[in-house]
């Protein structure tokens, strides 16, 4: 018996950019004219896009788990012996941190495995967290699982109260990571009345584009604007190429919204396919430490992460407020027609909604990958929790998306207080589904739009 | 839409309409009970209301709907405001006044498809408050749309089939056995084939409705409404966009539900047509109703008068108010020349709540 | 061109799979919610995995006959239609997408999170529950048996045969349906259901039962799957497969009672022989064009990439330019595109 569609659906060993081939026979090869050929053009571009980039740098094969011990109080600590077993209590290995408290074991296949910390041998006034000394974690093909021992030092420890509060930081900074990729999201659905299923492949494209620049010794600050840049276009294109011809041909929104998910499957697995399924960081910024604020702790990219999110938020709150496109905007995603007959160019509008919500989503998946890794589906996952924060703010509007999202962002990491760590997607797709029976046109949102 | 206002102003949109219905059409004013269309057949309807006095709220001889104290607002802005109204059973009520005037709102509230803010209103002694929409059709008080809701990818004869209430093949084991609704299928197949011939859609029957022209699908519409046997048919601008050739033909059709003892209330643009079919007029603008009468009486009407051109001495409108008036009929004008093209923003996501 | 043939061969194999079945039946539920209802559910792969997991769970931790497991599964399949339409069926059709989407993939993370392991066993799943279906099997299921070129072992063999059972009575049962007087009004709804309200139909009742009627053939689907592949393991169910689906209702033609089947065995001839064919230009050193060697740009697990890529493409094209797909109506789909 074949099991081919599961191991299609894992993710299998990475590969480098360059060609297109399984894509563009298909594209050409239909009859039909200019459009099929727009569209292929879109695919190539989008496949240029990320070969432009050209190949990646080389990885090790196969599982792994690892990890940092470090806290803020003593830094990385060297020389605890790290375990890894399967669940049977076989030994896999056995290593001792080093001198940066990184630790690295690699793994014969994917699966479950129980990694312990010799708890003895920390030094004094460290000691493991509430959850123990040991962890069960759960490898899946090509991945190199990261271990968090959650260590205290007593400058930040266990105490619920201060522990909520670096959550909700987090959790801040994830919503308006959120909020920012959600905004596009959000404006794109108000002004064409498209539920765009593959945007978050805008996210995922930022981060992607970003890597691999920053791979090739370009500063992840520079690569970050080139992938915003990267993003811009692409979200044009997807306009220019797919969008708006589509609206002249008077196709259906519900077709449409299953164009969008054909889309986003085709892009997902073609950025797979450049990308690899494996999860890699950035070469900068990745050994900061943890600063501490007293109340919590906060590596600098993740304070930049927030300052970024929160100028970029207010830059595209005061456009739509004061700015004549940004005005216009707002115009014709509440009234579409009414825009049109008071003499907005309502196709120029939604090229810049277009073009900046690519741009925002781009921005979005650059600071993603900076805090969680760069994933070839991590804005698949991320687009649950842009609707669920679009929703909650009242799909269509623009601030609505924003306060939505940070919501979202914020329940989701504070979830983890009282469910465990792997399960805290399921409350804000939770939350969702309760917010859409109390008050299904969102917080923002005016109930006209939802019937 | 012959009498449709262009959206080039506030007086111009009641230039078509008050041209219609401008004096000089021959009857006297306040010369109450005087007025005899002469053509038309004598009515009961027509008879009965013909002594009642011209006044805003007249309770009527024997009342099928009667509205009270219902008011509707959308943020902020007072959609409709009736503090009494009753319909007559067995005749013809036409429903006018100016776009956004509050119309089709009311048809809304009346027919289950919006809540009202307060208000109560009965048909034949039952009340329609919170019921839905489905709830108010098995009563008997079937619609049509303004926008034509032909349910396109069926036949025209499915259409008309949908048409019929309390089908025992609706429910989902009886369905499975055909032999329980086959007899009633066949009785309702024959019903509708009758009525498409009246109508002259015989021919049609198997053609998809999506094919059907404008007027076509007004007819489809209101046929598929008869389908339920219902005693008071309200009737959304029946004769908007429907060419002139087929206008004669709907005016007879919808006299014809009243020879055969149905209420019927609609909404109309064109004052020629109201003074035609009509028994009694009601009048509304921003919300209210603001004169009752049989059609003859309308045309004199001060407050109508005013009303249709925007007259601003006694100021029904605020400034606000007839923008926000205009906008929707500018967008509803938008709306329907998009109709065919751009189905991006179609009428599927319009927002059916904030018509007015 | 031994390679192209033999890749037919397996294309042909493919079509009869339980995978195929699997496919079939998400369809026809999809079928029923999207080409007859007009309903978006893109969570119709949690069904299936309920309908999995009901089996398995029930056999392997509550020691239930594997009958029970079935009851089970679609009992769960029938509280879950009700859980996501109760609160989206009165609202726009994009919430009851979104909110299926996100309940499919909160019930796939909840299901493989640690916390689950005591009922789920995590992402290892379950396994060894369809002992009790492999009994009723009327042939040997450890044997080997030939049919037309093709080879099946007994199980497989006994697990297609009920799927396609499966399959047809679905099927039949679609076909009385949507030719009564209450497929007419599910046809109604999907074109205006303010007009199908006007006219006394119960519009939030309608689109209920279609959820759930659809939801039990997805969970169905699930099940054929499970006993199929013998585990249940929660990643099998992942999104992706939703769209699959989608593409074979596309490809075969929505509201068509056997498009849905058509467009499933189309789309794992399609998987199995676009799989084998690129395996076999990759096994040897050719080149493209004379320009660069194939397999040094492209590997294996590429190929399994490249079929994502491939039908999320044809489910763009088809929706584009035939969206009645291949044995729909034109005229059905082009008058109202909505």
């Amino acid at each position: 018996m074949t099991h081919a569609l599961n191991r299609a659906g894992r993710r299998g060993d990475r590969r480098s950019a360059r060609s297109l081939l399984p894509a563009a026979p298909f594209a050409a090869g239909r009859p039909g004219g200019r459009r099929p050929l727009i569209l292929a053009l879109l695919i190539a571009a989008f496949a240029a896009a990320l070969a432009t980039v050209g190949p990646g740098v080389a990885h090790a094969e196969g599982e792994q788990v690892r990890g940092t011990l470090t806290t803020s109080a003593s830094g990385p600590i060297e020389g605890v012996t790290i375990t890894v077993e399967t669940p049977d209590g076989d030994e896999i290995d056995s290593v001792e941190t080093d001198e940066a408290g990184r630790f690295a074991v690699d793994l014969p296949g994917p699966g479950d495995y129980v990694v312990s910390l010799d708890a003895d041998s920390l030094p004094e006034g460290v000691d493991v967290g509430s959850a123990g000394d040991t962890r069960t974690v759960t490898v899946e093909t090509g991945r190199r699982l990261p271990v968090n021992f959650g260590l205290t030092d007593g400058t930040t420890g266990g105490s619920g109260r201060i522990l909520a509060i670096q959550l909700f930081v987090d959790g801040l900074r994830f919503g308006l990571l959120i909020a920012m990729c959600a905004v596009g999201l959000s404006l794109i659905f108000g002004t064409t009345g498209l539920t765009n299923f593959a945007h978050g492949e805008l996210v995922t494209l930022g981060a992607v584009v970003a890597f691999f620049i920053n791979s090739h010794g370009v500063p992840l600050i520079a690569a970050g604007l080139i992938a915003v840049v990267v993003g811009g276009l692409v979200g044009a294109l997807n306009e220019l190429g797919l969008w708006r011809p589509l609206r002249r041909r008077g196709t259906g929104l519900v077709a449409a919204l299953v164009v969008s998910i054909g889309l986003s499957l085709a892009a997902r697995y073609l950025i797979q396919t450049f990308y690899g399924g494996r999860s890699n960081a950035y070469i900068d910024y990745q050994s900061q430490r943890a600063r501490d604020y007293g109340i919590l702790t906060l590596t600098d990219r993740d304070l930049y992460s927030i300052i970024i999110s929160v100028i970029v938020l207010v830059a595209v709150a005061v456009m739509l407020q004061r700015t004549r496109i940004g005005k216009a905007m707002r115009a014709v995603a509440d009234n579409r027609d009414l825009a049109a007959s008071s003499g907005i160019d309502v196709n120029r509008v939604i090229l810049v909604v277009w073009v900046m919500g690519g741009a925002l989503a781009a921005l979005g998946g650059v600071l993603l990958g900076l805090s969680d890794q760069v994933q070839w589906d991590m804005g698949f996952r991320l687009l649950l929790l842009m609707f669920a924060g679009v929703t909650l703010g009242g799909l269509g509007t623009a601030y609505g998306a924003l306060v939505g999202s940070v919501i979202v962002g914020i329940f989701v990491q504070m979830s983890t207080l009282v469910i465990p760590d792997d399960v805290k997607y399921v409350g804000g797709l939770l939350l969702l589904i309760v917010i859409l029976i109390i008050r299904p046109q969102g917080i923002l949102g005016s109930r006209a739009r939802i019937g | 839409m012959p009498a449709d206002p262009k959206p080039t102003g506030a007086t111009a949109s009641g230039a078509g309409t008050s041209g219609a219905g401008a004096p000089g059409s021959g009857y006297h004013p306040g010369a109450q009970g005087s007025f005899q269309s002469g053509d038309a057949p004598r009515r009961l309807a027509q008879a009965a209301l013909k002594d009642l006095p011209w006044e805003i709220g007249v309770a009527k001889p024997d009342p099928a709907v009667v509205v009270d104290g219902v008011t509707r607002t959308f943020g902020g802005l007072t959609a409709v405001s009736v503090d009494h109204l009753e319909i007559q059973r067995g005749g013809i009520t036409g429903l006018i006044g100016p776009n956004g005037a509050g119309k089709t709102t009311l048809f809304n509230l009346l027919t289950g498809f919006d809540q009202p803010d307060t208000g109560t209103w009965s048909f034949d002694g039952k009340s329609l408050g919170k019921l839905s929409p489905h709830q108010v059709a098995r009563l008997g008080v079937v619609r049509t749309f303004q926008l034509t809701k032909a349910l396109s990818r069926l036949s025209v004869l499915q259409n008309m089939l949908l048409g019929a209430q309390d089908q025992r093949g609706e429910g989902f084991f009886r369905a499975l056995v055909p032999g329980i609704w086959r007899g009633e299928e066949k009785a309702n197949t024959e019903k509708a084939m009758d009525l498409l011939r009246r109508f002259k859609l015989d021919a049609k029957k198997d053609d998809f409705a999506g094919t059907l022209s404008g007027g076509q699908r007004k007819l489809l519409e209101m046929a598929r409404a008869l389908m339920s046997d219902p005693q008071v048919v309200m009737l959304d601008e029946p004769m908007a966009g429907v060419n002139p050739a087929l206008t004669q033909s709907l005016l007879g059709h919808v006299k014809d539900l009243r020879e055969q003892g149905m209420t019927v209330i609609f909404v109309e643009h064109d004052m020629d047509v109201v003074r035609d079919i009509s028994d009694w007029v009601v009048v509304m603008a921003a919300g209210r109703i603001i004169a009752e009468g049989p059609p003859e009486s309308i045309s004199q009407n001060r407050a109508v008068v005013d009303a249709y051109l925007g007259a601003h001495h006694d100021a029904p409108l605020t400034v606000e108010e007839e923008d926000k008036v205009l906008a929707q009929a500018e967008r509803e004008i938008a709306r329907e020349e998009n109709a065919e093209g751009e189905i991006l923003s179609s009428e599927k996501d319009e927002p059916r709540r904030t018509e007015r | 061109m031994s390679d192209l043939l033999d890749a037919f061969a397996l294309g042909v194999r493919a079509m009869f799979t339980y995978q195929a079945i699997f496919f079939a039946l998400l369809a026809i539920g999809l079928n029923v919610h999207f080409g007859y209802t007009g309903l978006l559910n893109f969570g119709q792969i949690a069904f299936a995995m309920l309908g999995g997991f009901g089996i398995a769970i029930s056999v392997s931790k509550w020691g239930l006959p594997f009958w029970a497991g079935v009851l089970v599964g679609l009992l769960a399949a029938v509280v879950l239609a009700l859980l996501l339409g109760l609160p989206t069926l009165r609202l726009r059709a994009d919430y009851l997408a979104i909110v299926t989407i996100a309940a499919a993939e909160a019930l796939r993370l909840l299901f493989r999170s640690v916390s689950a392991t005591p009922i789920t066993n995590s992402t290892l799943g379950i396994s060894a529950f369809n002992g009790g279906f492999l009994r009723l099997s009327p042939w040997g299921t450890s044997g080997r048996y030939n049919i037309l070129g093709t080879r099946w072992n007994g199980g497989e063999l006994w697990v297609i045969t009920v799927g396609w059972t499966l399959v047809i009575l679905t099927s039949v049962l679609v076909f009385l349906l949507m030719r009564s007087p209450w497929g007419r009004v599910l046809r109604a709804v999907r074109e205006d259901e303010d007009a199908a309200r006007a006219l006394g139909k119960n519009v939030y009742s309608y689109k209920m039962q279609s959820l759930v009627l659809g939801g039990l053939f997805g969970a169905l689907g699930g099940m054929v799957y499970a006993v199929g592949t013998g585990s249940a393991q929660p990643d099998q169910y992942q999104n992706a497969n939703t769209f699959l689906a989608y593409g074979a209702l596309i490809l075969g033609g929505a509201a068509t009672v056997l498009g849905p089947i058509i467009g499933a065995m189309l789309l794992w001839f399609i998987i199995a022989f676009s799989d084998s064919a690129l395996s076999a230009l990759l096994s040897d050193d050719r080149t493209f064009f004379g320009l660069f060697q194939i397999n040094e740009v492209f590997s294996q697990t590429d190929v399994a990439y490249a079929r994502f890529i491939i039908i999320g493409l044809g489910i763009m094209f088809l929706m584009i330019f035939r969206p009645q797909g291949i044995i729909g109506d034109r005229r059905e789909v082009m008058l109202d595109a909505r």
